[in-house]
């Protein structure tokens, strides 16, 4: 136990060991670089102050966005997935939407939904949806017919085989699609944060990018990263609970 | 239980013929082929790989519609799938995300095949003390064996007593020692509830052990070579495989199948381009 914690530290130690190393070689100017414990002192100082509202108004935007997303990308997932022929037409459209980087979609968004929570929101939903959607009926399509065919030999009808062969087997996916729009909503946070927001991680970020304060861009960053990680450490949680009949959970 | 000449038809080859259309034009991979499986009679078709023996069993099952004609059961029409043809697949087809119990009562809980609880709950316990998976009730089947996991398919087509059971090279997948004691606790449960059985197979030695009536198919497309009967009584043991009998049998169905192989290759040799 004592091992397996040390292990999972080690690669965070060498981190900041690097850091340090950075910071006091000279290889880069040393104002550059604020050391791990200055960011740390400015996390201290901020989570007094409008850290707690930062997070709390981003985690709700990725939040929206994810779920609006992944509610729609599971059933067009799966409908591609489950019928080829419908996937060949609309294959080519999904990824040409999907190869538009969220913000290059700022202008129109601002354009179309104004600069309060929906234009952001709608950001995140964007990219929410294309990489659920793509994750989602790559899985549907690999499912073995198998399934269907010894459901029907026992008796099955279709509504029998949808809710009781089909769903089942899409539930894993459907976890995944779910995992991989989260890493991907708070990937794109800091775009959708461009849009006018006084409040959210990235807005943080950019504000203290206007007066140089590197410290606070640090502390941005990693908490950005640090509430992905959580989030991906409770679903794979829950997925480890949901399907642990799988041969190889996430 | 071995079928007389006055049993009950039950599964009949009405002169079917199977077309399947491919890029290069139609490809006919069962031609012309009549035979009758009567009632209680365990029936094996044997013949080169790829000639066709799993479209028959497909036929039976009503995943495949002759395109000329006729699979009857009882005299009637081979429409669709259903729950009394229980087929089992080289593949097992378990279902992962139901544990060995949930899996036995996948069928018992369809409208087709609906039991109330307390009797469905009994059949459970039936077949999995019967195919010795009493004590894995509760586990995943991803923690099974392979012979397991096909006992557990067994045990989940007998849940919705089946008339006929279809098994499509169901032990090819197994290592011998588990294929041979599969083929025991086969013959076991067969022993306690009749079925009337089509067996898909390569192997020779499990044709013979197994069945009444054995089909010798041809190289693609496949047509009845020959039908060979197996004179042994039932129950059969272990000990069926020494005798000399099985011997010259074995040899003689293994010859016409030695044949097939070879008319095969030379098929495949002579391929147009």
């Amino acid at each position: 136990m004592l091992r397996r914690t040390a292990l999972i530290l080690a690669p965070w130690a060498v981190i900041v060991l690097v850091w340090y190393a950075i910071h006091y070689s000279g290889i880069v100017n040393p104002a550059l670089v604020p050391t791990p414990h200055s960011v740390l002192r400015r996390f201290g100082e901020l989570a007094g102050d409008r850290l707690p509202q930062d997070v709390w108004v981003s985690t709700r935007r990725v939040f929206l966005g994810v779920m609006f997303g992944i509610l729609l990308a599971v059933p067009v997932g799966f409908v591609l997935g489950w019928y080829p022929e419908v996937r060949r037409f609309v294959d080519p459209l999904l990824n040409f939407f999907r190869a538009l980087p969220p913000i290059a979609l700022i202008p129109l968004v601002i354009v179309y939904f104004g600069i309060g929570e929906m234009a952001k929101v709608v950001i995140l939903f964007y990219a929410s949806f294309f990489a659920g959607v793509i994750v989602m009926y790559e899985g549907i399509a690999q499912i073995s017919p198998i399934y269907v065919r010894v459901a029907r030999t026992l008796g099955a009808r279709d509504d029998e085989i949808f809710l009781k062969v089909i769903l089942p087997l899409a539930v894993p996916h459907m976890l995944t699609a779910l995992r991989v729009a989260l890493g991907v909503a708070w990937a794109t946070l800091v775009a959708s944060e461009l849009i006018a927001a006084q409040t959210g991680l990235g807005s943080l970020i950019q504000n203290a990018a206007a007066f140089f304060q590197l410290d606070i861009i640090y502390v941005g960053i990693i908490g950005i990263g640090f509430i992905a990680l959580a989030m991906d450490l409770g679903l794979r949680a829950v997925a480890r609970r949901l399907v642990a009949w799988q041969e190889r959970i996430a | 239980m071995s079928a007389s000449e006055s049993a009950r038809e039950r599964i009949a080859f009405e002169r079917v013929s199977v077309e399947f259309q491919t890029r290069s034009g139609p490809l006919r991979v069962v031609d012309d082929v009549s035979y009758r499986v009567h009632d209680g009679e365990f029936v094996s078709i044997i013949g080169p790989s790829g000639c066709g023996k799993t479209t028959m069993m497909n036929l039976v099952a009503g995943f495949v519609q002759p395109t000329a004609g006729a699979v009857l059961l009882d005299g009637k029409p081979v429409v669709a799938p259903g729950p009394d043809r229980g087929v089992i697949f080289q593949e097992y087809g378990v279902f992962p995300w139901l544990t060995v119990r949930q899996n036995i009562a996948f069928g018992l809980n369809l409208r087709a095949s609906r039991v109330p609880e307390g009797e469905r709950r009994a059949i459970c316990e039936r077949y999995m003390r019967l195919m010795g998976l009493a004590d894995f009730a509760d586990a995943w089947p991803k923690t099974l064996s392979g012979g397991m996991r096909q006992r557990l398919a067994i045990a989940r087509a007998y849940a919705v007593r089946p008339e006929f059971l279809l098994m499509d090279e169901p032990f090819g997948a197994l290592d011998a020692q588990t294929r041979s004691a599969m083929q025991d606790l086969l013959i076991e449960v067969l022993h306690a509830e009749g079925k009337t059985v089509m067996l898909i197979t390569h192997s020779v030695e499990e044709a013979v052990y197994l069945s009444d009536r054995i089909v010798i198919m041809t190289a693609r497309p496949a047509r009845i070579r020959e039908i060979v009967r197996v004179p042994f009584g039932h129950p059969r043991t272990e000990s069926l495989h020494e005798k000399s009998e099985f011997g010259e049998l074995r040899s003689h169905v293994r010859e016409l199948v030695m044949k097939e192989y070879a008319e095969q290759a030379r098929q495949s040799v002579h391929v147009p381009v």
